[in-house]
Order: C-alpha cells, then sequence, then structure tokens
C-alpha cells in the first residue's frame, strides 16, 4: 500500500543554505494493508523526515512515495486516508485553542453530514479507547493536560478518519508501561482490521511487540531490514547489534557492546548494496569480512 | 539532605473546580542523589517539577513547604522565585525540544540566555559540555529546525546545567532518543552529577528498565501522591505496592510478540483528579483491595529506606 521507492531527502544548511545535507539517503520498503512496520535508528538518522515526506509536511528531493500507486498528494482528500502523529504533541496543537477543537475540525472538513449527537459518541468512544476519560480531557486547552494525555488525544483525532495508513512517529514514548499496552493493542487491533501503520519508535521491544517487519535506519540509509523475528533474532548488521545492546533491561546490567566497525565500502555506498542474508532479511553489510567488495 | 519536601499540595484551579495534581507528596533527596520518578500518565509528575521551578497562573500552591540545601523555596512566590531558578533548580521540561525560539541560532540563544541571567558564556566550557552528550560543535550555528528530537534534547540538556544547579528535574529528557543516544544521555546525566554540574537529580519517566540503570531511588506515584519509593533495585526486584507490581508486569521484554503473548495493561482508569476518592486510589484497580482500603493508607517505611502507601504492602 505505502511504497517507498529510493527515497532521498536533501536539506539546504547553514547560512543561506550555503551546504546541502542528505537526512535521507536511497530508501526503499513498504508497508501492507493490515501490517505494521516499524521504522528504528539512532537519533537524526532520518525517521521523522520520512514520516513527514510521507505526510507531503516535507518535499521529496528524489524517489518517490506513493499509497496505492498514488503519488504522495497533500489536501483533504490524503489526509482522509493517511495521517500521522508527531513525536511532540504541542506543536501540533494551536494553544489557543481548547483540545477538543482538532476533533471539531475534523468533522466539519471530513463528516459534516454526521448529527452532533453521533458525532459527540464517535469522539468519546474514540477518546475512551486510547484509555482517557473524556470528562476529564474534553473541553480542555493543550497546556491543562499532561503530555501523555496530549499524545493520546492525536493518536484519537488520526483514529476518527477513515484511514489506511498511520505514520506513528515515538506516540507512545509519553505513556507509561500499562498505558502504553494499551494504546498498542488498539493499534494492533486496527491493524487486524486492515490499518496499514509506520510505527517509528526507539523502544526496541514494543517493535518487537507490535511489528511485523522492522527497518533500521542509520544516517539516512536502511542498513538491515525484514521480518521483525529474524532482525531482532539474528541481527547482522554491527549497528542493529549495537542498538539492541544498548535497551536497557530490568534485570541485567548494560551491555558494552563493541565499539562498532564499519565497513568503509557501505558507509558510503547507497543503499542499493543491500542483499538477502537470508528470506525475509536483507542487510546492507553482514560482516565486515563477508562484505562482498 | 539537598531536598525535603513536605506535605506538598499544588493544585490547578479550572472552571469545574480544583484539579488536586499533588496532593500530600513528601519526600527528601540526599546529595548527589539521582532520582526517578515513574508513574501513571497524568498522576502529576510535571507538575511536581513544575511546582520547584514555576507555577503557571492556575497552578496554586494549597499547602507543604520545599527546602532545598536548608533554605526554603519560595515555590508560591513568582518574583522570589527567580533568584532560584537556573542557578539553583533547573528544569528540563517534557518537549522541551519544541520550546526553542525558532527564529534564533542556538549559540546565539545560548549567549542570549546567560546574559539574561548576568552570566557570561564560556566556550570551552560549553564545548567540553556539548562533547559530553556527543554534539557537535557546529550545532551552534544551526537554528533548532534544522536538528533532529534527540539533538535538540541533547542540546536543552547542556543549556539547562550551564550554571550548575544544584537540583535538575529532567522530565522525560530521553523519551524521544534511540536506545544508544538514550544511553548516551543517561550516562551523561550520570556524569553531569560526577562532575558536579549538578547536585541531585529527580529523573522523570515511563521507562522503568532505564531508570533502572541510572537512579539511585525509584519513586513511583499514582493519582497525585506517592504510592512508593525504595532505592532502584528493590523497586525493581522486590516491589511492594500493588500499582509498582502491576506496572512493572506491563512491560514487555524484548522478545514477546502481540502474536504470541498479548500483554494487558491494568484494567480500569486511575480517579478523577477533580473530586478523587476518598482512602486509597487505587483501589479501584487493585486486585487485593479490601475493606481497610477506603481509609487513605499512610506512607509507611517497611524496610530501611523502602517506603510503602498501601495496607497490605
Ligand atoms: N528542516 C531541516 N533543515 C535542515 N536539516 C534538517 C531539517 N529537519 C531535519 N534536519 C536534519 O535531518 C536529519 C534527520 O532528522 P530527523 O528529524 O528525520 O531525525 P530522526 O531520525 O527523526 O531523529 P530523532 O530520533 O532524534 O527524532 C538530522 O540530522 C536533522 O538535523
Ligand atoms: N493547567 C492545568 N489545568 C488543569 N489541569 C491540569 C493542568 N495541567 C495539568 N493538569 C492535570 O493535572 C494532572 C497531572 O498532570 P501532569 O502534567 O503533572 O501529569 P504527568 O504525570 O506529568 O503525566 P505525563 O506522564 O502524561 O506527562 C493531569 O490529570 C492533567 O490533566
Ligand atoms: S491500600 Fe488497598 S487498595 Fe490501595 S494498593 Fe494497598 S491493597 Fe490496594
Ligand atoms: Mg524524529
Ligand atoms: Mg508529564
Amino acid at each position: 500500500m505505502l511504497k517507498l521507492d529510493n527515497v532521498t531527502k536533501v536539506y539546504k544548511v547553514g547560512a543561506f543554505g550555503g551546504k546541502v545535507f542528505a537526512a535521507v539517503d536511497g530508501v526503499s520498503f513498504d508497508v501492507q494493508a493490515g501490517e505494521v512496520v516499524s521504522l528504528i535508528g539512532e537519533s537524526g538518522s532520518g525517521k521523522s523526515t520520512i514520516g513527514k515526506m510521507i505526510l507531503g509536511l516535507a518535499s521529496i528531493t528524489g524517489g518517490s512515495i506513493t499509497v496505492d500507486g498514488v503519488p504522495v498528494k497533500p489536501g483533504k482528500d490524503y489526509y482522509r486516508h493517511v495521517q500521522g502523529v508527531f513525536q511532540d504533541p504541542f506543536s501540533c496543537y494551536n494553544p489557543v485553542f481548547k483540545a477538543d477543537r482538532v476533533f471539531r475540525m475534523i468533522k466539519e472538513a471530513y463528516y459534516p453530514q454526521v448529527g452532533e449527537k453521533e458525532w459527540d459518541e464517535r469522539v468519546r468512544s474514540t477518546v475512551r479507547d486510547v484509555r482517557l476519560d473524556p470528562d476529564q480531557v474534553l473541553g480542555r486547552y493543550p497546556h491543562q493536560l499532561s503530555g501523555g494525555q496530549l499524545q493520546r488525544l492525536l493518536i484519537a483525532r488520526a483514529l476518527l478518519l477513515d484511514l489506511k495508513l498511520l505514520v506513528a512517529d515515538e506516540i507512545t514514548s509519553m505513556l507509561d508501561a500499562s498505558t502504553r499496552i494499551d494504546v498498542l493493542n488498539l493499534l494492533a487491533e486496527l491493524k487486524e482490521r486492515g490499518l496499514g501503520v509506520l510505527y517509528v519508535t526507539h523502544d526496541l521491544s514494543l517493535g518487537n511487540y507490535l511489528a511485523e517487519r522492522t527497518v533500521v535506519l542509520r544516517r539516512g540509509t536502511v542498513v538491515e531490514m525484514g521480518v521483525t523475528g529474524k532482525v531482532f533474532g539474528n541481527p547482522l548488521h554491527p549497528y542493529t547489534r549495537q542498538l539492541l545492546s544498548a535497551v536497557p533491561r530490568l534485570h541485567s546490567p548494560w551491555e558494552d557492546a563493541a565499539p562498532m566497525q564499519t565497513c568503509h565500502y557501505h558507509e558510503n555506498a547507497a543503499s542499493g548494496a543491500m542483499f538477502e542474508a537470508e528470506p525475509g532479511h536483507l542487510v546492507a553489510c553482514a560482516q565486515l569480512d563477508a562484505c562482498p567488495q | 539532605m539537598s531536598l525535603q519536601v513536605d506535605d506538598l499540595r499544588v493544585y490547578y484551579r479550572t472552571l469545574k473546580g480544583d484539579v488536586k495534581a499533588l496532593d500530600g507528596v513528601s519526600f527528601s533527596m540526599e546529595d548527589g542523589e539521582i532520582l526517578g520518578l515513574a508513574g501513571e500518565s497524568g498522576c502529576g509528575k510535571t507538575t511536581l517539577g513544575k511546582s520547584l521551578i514555576r507555577m503557571d497562573g492556575r497552578m496554586r500552591h494549597i499547602g507543604g513547604t520545599v527546602e532545598l540545601d536548608g533554605r526554603e523555596l519560595p515555590i508560591g512566590d513568582d518574583r522570589r522565585m527567580n533568584d532560584f531558578r537556573f542557578r539553583e533548580v533547573s528544569l528540563i521540561p517534557q518537549y522541551s525540544m519544541s520550546a526553542m525560539n525558532p527564529t534564533r541560532k542556538i549559540g546565539r540563544m545560548v549567549r542570549e540566555l546567560l546574559r539574561s541571567r548576568g552570566a557570561t558564556l564560556d566556550l570551552d566550557e560549553l564545548e567540553s559540555r556539548l562533547s559530553l552528550v556527543e554534539l557537535p560543535h557546529a550545532v551552534l550555528d544551526r537554528y533548532p529546525i534544522e536538528l533532529s528530537g534527540g539533538m535538540k534534547q541533547r542540546m536543552v540538556m547542556v543549556i539547562s546545567t550551564l550554571l550548575d544547579p544544584s537540583l535538575l528535574i529532567a522530565d522525560e529528557v530521553t523519551s524521544a532518543l534511540d536506545v544508544s543516544t538514550q544511553k548516551a544521555v543517561a550516562r551523561a546525566l550520570i556524569g553531569f552529577r560526577d562532575a558536579g554540574f549538578v547536585k541531585s537529580m529527580i529523573f522523570v519517566t515511563h521507562d522503568l528498565a532505564l531508570t533502572s540503570h541510572i537512579a539511585d531511588t525509584i519513586m513511583v506515584m499514582y493519582a497525585g501522591k506517592l504510592a512508593e519509593k525504595a532505592p532502584a533495585t528493590a523497586i525493581v526486584k522486590k516491589p511492594r505496592h500493588p500499582y509498582t507490581k502491576l506496572l512493572l508486569d506491563s512491560l514487555p521484554e524484548v522478545g514477546v510478540r502481540y502474536t504470541d503473548k498479548r500483554l494487558a495493561g491494568i484494567a480500569g482508569s486511575p480517579p478523577s483528579l477533580l473530586d478523587p476518592p476518598a482512602g486509597c486510589r487505587f483501589r479501584d484497580r487493585c486486585p487485593i483491595a479490601g475493606e481497610e482500603c477506603a481509609q487513605e493508607p499512610p506512607m509507611a517505611e517497611i524496610e530501611p529506606n523502602h517506603f510503602v502507601a498501601c495496607w497490605k504492602a
């Protein structure tokens, strides 16, 4: 359904945009209907940039992004089916409007024919789905809500639409463990009903819990991707291994992975250099000594 | 003792009545202590942080006292708090990454901020702290929008500690970071403490595994009150409050998949803070609640340094 083909994003940085910087560099992957794909990778690796391009919030420098074969086309029809929930909820709300105004705007734009009462009930039940009490949160201004409450209102807003694809950028990061599991289970149910989800997360255990497939991004390129169990169970790229070793675990101290060694060839090569290490498991460079270059 | 909080009550005024976001919270912190603060979303963690530094217009200091390094903090007095902010107590707010002024390059912003506090910039010091959090010195010439979420977060961390405050409150500073950066930032925070940039620290987070790695003590809140406070290992290995236990149970270990084993959150939802019920606030959701729980359980020290507010702990 969602397909990224050799996508590149170049930002101009520095005074007067003198320098260029490739935040995303030749990324290809897809998300099927009814599938959760998790996108993981270090800070600054381009995850949000990919999300923004899918939502038409950032231009695409090269390559193509399509949803059901149609290129990204920001506008009402597109947003009816494709929505994003981003990292910092405060920047998504206008602070002078009450939080439920975002729901009102959805109704006015997309469901003018729905009766007030029915709409109200829909909003309340969606708000309950994200484990919030409508009486407690509706009617408040954004600054009157906690971080996790705001984050969940944004999820609820997206869910009110007739969604096919949800780009979820770190949406569970501000939730306590119990609420988080409830929200993840909700996503899982929606997925079973056909929703495609691009789930950007840094919490590998959550990605593992929910996602069918995992894409590991580093410095704008994909270093490893495939079936989640294979990528996590048999991580081949040194970067993936490093990430896994940094996961904090409750009952054991942090492992200290050996400093990551990089393959000079693939460090510089385009991501076209991926090869299939086993069925359903692609890696940019399996082992330094085994590098075909 | 670095921080002493006694029966702190802070409410938000709203049209529907007072939201009792902090309703009688008492704890203390030693010099050099890192206190991890966890709890249900909306239970009052950010409110606690804000109360110690800047109350917004709708917050009311209903009662209780806060003492830092032996001096009482005038938390209800916005103007008098100015002497303490940034120098004595500093806060890295939740979502601080969106709070940076978008029209200023970061270097200029830092300079202006320091000037407004009557301090000058020590560029060498700034650079060494940037490298401690693995940020290139070039970020100073960038605009906030040009940094990723994680980079901004680390920048804010450096800025907030430039004047070596006694107490640092870090509100969800690692939530938006990938695991390796998270580890680096968590270690940098410990490094900041060890280097004496901050004396003690309250580390607010939802990530219990992460807190257990960096905090000396973990405090768990529920619906505006403290549920449990104990050394980090005790919370993780021998939690005594039913809420803490259930919270730990809802963590997926690496390896658990939705399709194999469906985890469940804690059934039910926390009580409204507008009109919280009498007695234990966890009662509706507590699997072992009994008659006595209609009375409010006091915080009791059941083992040295292990405090629990539960009749059955
Ligand atoms: N508007 C912009 N102008 C210039 N550079 C940008 C812009 N937005 C992002 N970048 C740069 O692009 C890179 C990728 O940023 P992005 O926000 O996509 O990272 P991310 O993977 O989401 O990181 P995080 O996990 O920290 O949120 C970063 O190096 C960032 O500095
Ligand atoms: N300005 C305000 N007016 C009214 N109620 C508020 C205000 N700010 C926060 N609240 C309420 O006070 C309670 C505590 O909020 P707080 O932000 O401290 O929660 P939190 O523990 O930090 O949650 P999270 O983990 O989601 O960030 C919440 O129920 C919230 O809705
Ligand atoms: S006091 Fe009672 S209701 Fe509260 S946590 Fe303990 S057993 Fe449960
Ligand atoms: Mg991001
Ligand atoms: Mg908070």
